[in-house]
């Protein structure tokens, strides 16, 4: 958090949150209510995607996780800081996560990285493009190697990326669009490529 | 002979089918479930023990003998079952179909394996990234309630049994069992020094277990066929089906459900396509997840994929992520790669990770180069033997063995790659020694 990050001067949970905590905070035993900071910091997180477009954390909402849950407020912000999925300064519209780590770079997610680049305006990963649309990160592993590489943007996973394919697909969103994650180049899910070899006399189906 | 589809468990895997409670029902799923959960705890551990069900997870620990540390009779403390769904080891992507394809697999075996451990309520604990998956496991978990499954008297079977899903937020480390107890209650995911173990003092200081996803996953099947259906795939202490995650540079990467002590090269041939350019094309194989030292082909040719033969060369099945590496490999930028990844998931609690991690991945970034002495391939070695078992988990020990693994079967290309550094400089390249 080096860089000056504008905070809110504010933060209360809207409805749309407060229906989401009632039900967290039923998971967990009477006084184990800390239990639920992660999940309460998502909340915060979506909320500030819905009013201002950019999935963050600010302070104050990381304060209002500290005081409905009555944890001191360091332990919220350390939590917070230690989880790689919680955006301490803004993002852009679309958060775009390339995974490099071995199986996907196996599989060219550096041309994943380079298209990234290339269509959304960015130079590097941490950055932001102009107009506000698009942040790069480096994810590790996301765990869908097997459809290396991925490309993750926001909550879904775009599978079997290639350089074109990421160009594509980043036009795609700067339009409006939101093509339907997973595999794009039709494979059904982790199947091998041409359609299932196995599981094709089930019984019961 | 290769597995048939009447023997696999996980019969919706790729998704091709539907995914809720009837159309699991109608393959099979949550049938005679009551009847199990009546037989009661004794039963059913002995059961999963006699079907030599190792933990799916990476340690591959006996399932049943860890069942039975919980207390027997229980004391004022609830005890808690925890599934561990935080998969995060490169190269592993199993359960992520489980969640999303045959979620009630996992359901019901939480049923049972509540039941076998005394205890009433489960947490799943789901890596934060699997966010469309975690969707799927709660629906499926909703349904079961409304159809009488879980809650109060789960199946009419006189049990009361609370199942709740758990978003983790992106540390690999949460994958480590104390870790992820830690995290689960609301801290951050540093691990917790053994003993006592989580079976004594785990979640909110209760008697808990943790096991990997497919490990509950596979027990209704394994009740319902018997314990000597499930022993008779695999060798002897070796037993069962397992899914395998074949990747890299293969033809076709896929997930697949196969006989456990399969031939590696068997498993790639069949059901991957093969070795891009064919099998004289291969280079080395990661058999279980990142942290399993590598193999050169010539151990490919035929070794088995299980815990034992795979553990004679001083590697793992881990979570059977098959990751393949064919000729036009940099070798030691793959395992560069992975050494900047456990430096970055080192949770930072204790010395020899936090800083060893960072000096052996600035070490492999020279070696990818070739910026170094040969002797100092002598003096990585060495500091990777003064990381591993010196920390409180194994995250440090996982993040070193890939390059010993490398050195082990790979130093020449490692001593050419230096070479030719040097070469190109006049043969008199001045370097800084190791200790940077």
């Amino acid at each position: 958090m080096s860089e000056e990050v504008v905070q809110p001067a504010s933060f209360a949970f809207d409805p749309e949150s407060e229906a989401a905590i009632a039900q967290i905070v039923a998971r967990y035993p009477a006084g184990r209510q800390a239990s639920g900071v992660i999940p309460l910091l998502y909340v915060v997180q979506r909320q500030m995607k819905r009013e201002t477009g950019s999935a963050w954390v600010p302070l104050k909402g990381m304060d209002a996780v500290a005081e409905r849950l009555k944890m001191a407020p360091i332990r919220v912000y350390e939590v917070a800081t230690f989880y790689f999925m919680f955006n301490m300064k803004p993002v852009g519209k679309f958060h775009m996560q390339v995974c490099g780590t071995t199986p996907c770079w196996l599989r060219g997610s550096d041309d994943v990285l380079k298209a990234c680049k290339e269509a959304a305006g960015v130079t590097g990963y941490g950055q932001t493009s102009e107009d506000g649309l698009f942040t790069l990160t480096e994810a590790e592993c996301l765990g869908g190697c097997v459809n290396a590489p991925i490309l993750c943007v926001d909550d879904d996973y775009y599978e079997d990326m290639d350089y074109d394919s990421t160009m594509r697909l980043i036009e795609a969103l700067r339009r409006g669009d939101r093509p339907v994650p997973g595999s794009v180049i039709g494979r059904q899910t982790s199947a091998p490529m041409g359609g299932p070899q196995v599981l094709t006399d089930v019984p019961g189906e | 002979m290769a597995l048939t589809d009447q023997d696999r468990i996980f019969t919706n895997l790729y998704g091709q089918y539907d995914w809720r409670l009837s159309a699991a029902q109608r393959r099979g799923h949550w049938d005679g479930t009551k009847g199990f959960i009546e037989k009661g705890r004794d039963w059913i551990i002995e059961e999963v023990k006699n079907s030599g069900l190792r933990g799916r997870g990476g340690a591959g620990f006996p399932t049943g003998l860890k069942w039975s540390f919980m207390p027997k009779q229980p004391g004022d403390r609830p005890h808690y079952l925890v599934v561990n769904a935080d998969e995060s080891e490169p190269g592993t992507c199993k359960d992520r179909d489980i969640l999303r394809h045959d979620p009630h697999t996992l359901v019901e075996g939480c049923l049972i394996a509540g039941v076998a451990m005394g205890a009433h309520a489960g947490y799943i604990y789901v890596r934060g990234e699997y966010y469309n998956e975690h969707l799927v496991l709660q629906a499926a978990i909703d349904e079961a309630y409304a159809a009488g499954f879980l809650g109060r008297n789960a199946c009419g079977s006189g049990w009361d049994f609370d199942l709740y899903v758990h978003r983790g937020a992106g540390a690999y480390i949460c994958g480590e069992e104390t870790a992820l107890i830690e995290s689960l209650e609301g801290k951050k995911g540093m691990p917790r020094l053994k003993p006592p173990f989580p079976a004594a003092v785990g979640l909110y200081g209760c008697p808990s277990t943790v096991n990997n996803v497919e490990t509950i996953a596979v027990v209704p099947t394994i009740l319902r066929r018997g314990a000597a259906w499930f022993a008779g795939f695999g060798r002897p202490k070796n037993s069962g089906t397992k899914i395998f995650c074949i990747q890299g540079h293969v033809n076709k990467p896929c997930n697949v459900e196969e006989e456990m002590s399969i031939p590696l090269r068997e498993l790639i041939e069949r059901h991957a396509g093969g070795v891009r350019g064919g099998w004289d094309n291969l280079l080395a194989v990661i058999p279980g997840g990142s942290s399993t030292p590598m193999l050169p082909k010539a151990i490919c040719d035929d070794v088995l994929m299980d815990f034992d033969a795979l553990r004679e060369h001083r590697t793992g099945l881990g979570t059977a992520g098959v990751i393949v590496m064919d000729k036009s490999t940099d070798l030691i930028k793959a395992i560069a790669r992975l050494s900047a990844f456990y430096k970055h998931e080192s949770c930072g609690q204790c010395t020899p990770c936090r800083e060893g991690m960072g000096w052996v991945k600035r070490m492999m970034d020279r070696m990818v180069e070739g910026r170094a002495e040969i002797a100092e391939i002598d003096v990585l070695e060495q500091v990777t033997r003064q990381i591993e078992g010196h920390t409180i988990c194994a995250l440090a020990d996982g993040g070193v063995w890939p390059v010993q693994g490398l050195i082990r079967h790979f130093r020449p290309m490692m001593e050419d790659r230096i070479a030719a550094y040097k070469a190109a400089r006049g043969g008199s390249a001045a370097l800084p020694l190791a200790a940077e």
